[in-house]
């Protein structure tokens, strides 16, 4: 279908090295003020380089311009709804960047001897035991630098406290609507995946889970509330069921804005949680990150947290705590990265955390539970309702999964065109084809930072698209129209990868 | 709202949570506070850390104080680039995923590997992700020889990785500074997966990549080589050296200290490991109108597709601070890169020779350096450093936590910062700490009891 091409789509989109031209430049260097030899005196010629890597060559303007232009072509949590399932796109405080911004936090090196760097170890341990009490877990390591990496850190964690009960165990339970995440870290902390089934409630197949738990269960892992927005109300089961057995129970913290202040990992059983501070504690998405993925864990996990680990000393001579860097852990599993973590997180979630507080927190779950439910009200009603049923009808908590497939059968059209077609109104679509069990699924998180109003216009946009579908079904298959570029081919960019600009 | 869910309150949706394991009581948090509030709050927290606004920083070891211009804050700031989530909707996302291309690009420009990913957590988890790259790419080999001139945090987060891989790690040590290059080549065989090189190493030596990578390779091992990638504007970049996989630790280009991270990790590679490749890669195709565009490309290789099978576990990882280094880069250019790599050179072997002048401090090893070396100090490290910092500097890193052979070692980082007066400053400030310390030793031992403890 031919459309009129916008202004932004007429520009076509040409890369920063495109721009270059020889001798322009934006950066002036301080003066050497030391003698200058040529670098063949100070380093063999045979390991210095002969001809400078070939950066673009752009005056500061140009470039002021060039990715302000480049900004304008991203949709933006800022610019609207982002109701994407299992990320939590909640606004993100202004005020944490403030605070994150400052030099305390932003020009400390990480090297820093911690009596220099008091501050940033208090803040570190608040942030821990915050989430401790969060989490319903007594013990924190802040290290891992996003939930995969927690993930990865709590499997570690589970090898070493099997390892030492002299035991090897070589199976972990997921189910089959776990984030892909699980399963890649099962295999690349060297144990063996095995799904675990799917009740028709939307929980944990019990009867599937009592075949497959046995003494070589090194771990089950958990969403709670799982990727279907459901809570699993056999959890405490499951929980004695593996504890029996000699296993650890892991929990995936994607899903916490459910439960904040609510109920707590660790009450329901859980060893080892991980936390997205890019999720639940407001750390922007930054288009595919920074994040950091905290894990809490109970007692008998402990001894082996990755190190250092943050600890309150008491001073002993009355003049209040200190903090160190504990480094000497014998039983831990070591480092999983440089340095002491994503500390501008944890700068930006403590604030997050200090200005909602206790109320604040379980708050914003409750709100976030609430938008969820109201929104999935309003899709139960109209075309949405007979096209995009709710997967699993029963309350959720903080999301809730649609499938699109009588749209697609009915009107032909697939939840990928759905989707394409809610760019064009002006919307981020929902997560899509996840999880897995769900036919042409839609995963909606509307969040607690969002207005009524704003759920109503999404309720009204999927209605609307849903009308035009009937009469022309065509018109959700060629969407989008109004993007920046209109669909892609995703094939050739696999086929034949460009993945660099090629220079002359 | 309740009406329209049909539930008189909202307690009523939590029904599901079975009663046990709700929690029925406040937090134990403190009570929410006003946003001046909560600033005051952080600000007396910053307050109580020495930055390198207090103190003139040499420290290093991976990280560094480096100036990052004032554009990369304005446009990293920008919603549109802050708050997206990761470009899984390509249509919307062009933004980001030209800007990862364009990282790409100047990542693959300065290593001299074609393929570039568009980044990982930080440095030494990234090569710990080189090794579960190589463990397939040798078809399950596992074994890894790592010079002891690697970053100890890299080593160490390989032996963490490494007991998941079910993989060994054989250490190979240095010889005044440099890997012991016949220790490396006895140490490589047939059942190598990878070699582990870094250059500038962590005592500040520029290594001979080429030299060591050739014996690597006649065992079909993988070269993994860690690189600082503000050098590469003058050091013959791996790719050049025979490197397959070149990564390293990106928070020098356009990223602040920020005690640590975030940051980024670089990881580049030869084409053959394109599809082993972990991490997002943007790459460019067009629409269905013929326009240029990007995408997240081989999502096959990835964990939302592939599941147990996927080349790495990594989901979210660090997109805005790989923008901050494109727009660093791009705002230093051909030039002005290869320029601070010439300036880094000059000023620290003006220190090194500074320093060394100093009575009470030697050079560590005589290789040659980049931007940091290596010193011994005949006191106490720790003692010198207390005593620097008193007067505003932080005059290094000590050795001694991870390279117990080098318990009188200090580190000493140079950037574009540390202007020549600042490096004198430290010379006397050295200079004056040894001469102190010397009056102590001498003082304890005159005063020492006999026959005492």
């Amino acid at each position: 279908m031919a459309t009129v091409e916008s202004p932004m789509q007429r520009e076509r989109a040409r890369t920063i090295f495109e721009k270059s031209k020889p001798g322009r430049r934006a950066a002036i260097l301080p003066e050497a003020e030391v003698p200058e030899p040529p670098l063949q005196e100070l380093i063999p010629a045979s390991l210095l380089r002969e001809e400078p890597p070939r950066l673009p060559e752009v005056a500061e303007p140009e470039i002021v311009r060039h990715y302000n232009r480049l900004s304008r072509r991203n949709f933006d949590l800022d610019s609207g709804f982002y109701p994407l399932g299992s990320c939590t796109m909640k606004h993100n405080p202004r005020l944490n960047e403030r605070v994150a911004a400052l030099p305390g936090h932003a020009r400390l090196h990480p090297a820093q001897e911690p009596k220099r760097a008091q501050g940033a170890l208090e803040l570190m341990w608040l942030l821990q035991e915050s989430l401790a009490e969060i989490c319903g877990l007594p013990h924190v390591s802040l290290q891992p630098s996003a939930g995969s990496h927690g993930e990865l850190a709590g499997l570690l964690l589970t090898r070493a406290f099997h390892a030492d009960r002299g035991e090897a165990r070589t199976k972990v339970l997921a189910p089959d609507t776990s984030h892909g995440t699980n399963p890649a870290s099962v295999t690349m902390a060297g144990y063996e995946i095995v799904k675990v089934a799917t009740d028709e409630r939307g929980g944990v197949e019990m009867d599937d889970l009592r075949a497959k738990v046995n003494d070589d269960v090194a771990c089950l892992m958990l969403t709670n509330p799982n990727t279907l927005g459901l809570f699993d109300e056999n959890i405490a089961e499951m929980a004695t069921m593996i504890h029996e057995v000699g296993g650890t129970l892991y929990y995936d913290g994607a899903n916490l804005n459910a439960v904040m202040g609510q109920s707590r990992p660790g009450d329901m059983g859980f060893d080892i949680v991980h936390v997205n501070l890019h999720k639940s504690f407001s750390q922007p998405h930054g288009g595919g990150g920074p994040g950091a993925g905290p894990i809490a864990v109970s007692d008998r996990i402990e001894p082996f947290l990755p190190r250092p680990q943050v600890v309150q000393r008491e001073s002993g001579n009355g003049s209040g705590p200190t903090y160190d860097l504990d480094h000497d852990r014998p039983k831990s599993i070591g480092r999983l990265r440089g340095f002491q973590g994503n500390f501008g997180v944890f700068v930006r979630s403590y604030t997050y955390i200090l200005s909602l507080g206790a109320d604040g927190l379980a708050e914003a779950s409750e709100t976030a539970v609430l938008n969820a439910n109201y929104l999935k009200a309003r899709l139960a009603e109209g075309r949405a309702g007979k096209y995009t049923p709710i997967a699993f009808d029963r309350h959720c908590m903080h999301e809730f999964v649609l499938s699109g497939k009588p749209m697609k059968r009915e009107l032909g059209i697939a939840t990928l065109d759905l989707a394409k077609r809610l760019l064009d109104f002006g919307f981020h679509p929902p997560t899509v084809y996840f999880p897995l069990l769900v036919e042409e699924a839609l995963m909606v998180e509307p969040t607690e930072t969002e207005t009524k109003e704003s759920l109503d216009a999404f309720a009204e946009a999927l209605e609307q698209i849903l009308a035009e579908a009937e009469a022309d079904p065509e018109k959700a298959k060629q969407a989008p129209y109004t993007t920046p570029v209109r669909r892609l081919d995703e094939v050739k960019a696999t086929r034949k990868p460009v993945v660099r600009q090629p220079l002359g | 709202m309740l009406a329209a869910i049909g539930v008189e309150e909202t307690a009523e949706l939590f029904a599901q949570v079975p009663e046990p394991l709700r929690l029925n009581r406040p937090l134990s948090l403190p009570a929410g506070m006003s946003e001046a509030e909560v600033y005051e709050r952080l600000a007396e927290l910053a307050a109580r850390n020495a930055d390198c606004e207090e103190q003139v920083c040499f420290l290093g070891a991976g990280m560094y104080d480096h100036y990052v211009p004032a554009i990369v804050d304005a446009i990293t700031q920008r919603s549109e680039f802050l708050t997206p989530y990761t470009p899984y909707q390509p249509e919307i996302s062009q933004g980001g995923l030209q800007a990862m291309f364009e990282f790409q690009t100047s990542m693959s420009e300065l290593t001299a590997l074609p393929v570039s990913n568009a980044g990982l957590y930080e440095g030494p988890s990234s090569v710990a992700s080189a090794a579960y790259l190589a463990i397939g790419a040798t078809k399950g080999r596992r074994r890894f020889v790592v010079s002891r001139g690697v970053h100890p945090h890299s080593r160490e987060t390989l032996a963490t990785y490494s007991e998941g891989y079910g993989a060994t790690i054989e250490e190979v040590g240095l010889e005044d500074g440099l890997t012991d290059a016949a220790a490396l080549a006895a140490a490589v065989d047939g059942e190598t997966a990878a070699v582990f090189l870094q250059s500038p190493n962590f005592l500040g030596a520029v290594e001979d990549v080429e030299a060591l990578a050739a014996a690597a390779k006649q065992h079909g091992a993988l070269v993994v080589v860690a690189v600082d990638p503000m050098t590469l504007g003058v050091l013959k970049p791996p790719g050049e050296c025979g490197a397959d996989i070149a990564l390293g630790e990106g928070q020098p280009l356009g990223n602040r200290l920020d005690f640590g991270g975030p940051s980024f990790g670089f990881f580049c590679g030869s084409e053959e490991l394109i599809r082993k490749m972990p991490g997002r890669i943007a790459g460019e195709t067009d629409d269905v109108e013929g326009r240029r565009g990007f995408v997240l490309a081989l999502q096959t290789r990835e964990q939302h597709i592939r599941r147990e099978k996927a080349t790495h576990n990594i989901c979210t990882a660090q997109a805005l601070n790989a923008l901050a280094a494109t727009i660093h880069l791009a705002w230093l250019g051909r030039q002005g890169f290869r320029e601070l790599g010439e300036l880094l050179v000059r000023r620290t072997a003006y220190a090194r020779e500074r320093l060394a002048a100093v009575p009470g401090v030697e050079l560590l090893h005589e290789a040659p350096v980049a931007r940091e070396f290596a010193l011994r100090l005949q006191v106490p490290v720790d003692r010198v450093l207390d005593r620097c910092a008193e007067r505003g500097i932080a005059a290094g890193y000590r050795l001694g936590r991870e390279y117990p052979e080098y318990e009188d070692g200090l580190l000493v980082a140079i950037t574009e910062r540390r202007t020549r007066a600042q490096i004198d400053a430290l010379a006397d400030a050295l200079g004056a700490a040894i001469q102190a310390e010397r009056g102590d030793l001498v003082g304890n031992s005159a005063t020492k009891a006999p026959g005492g403890p």
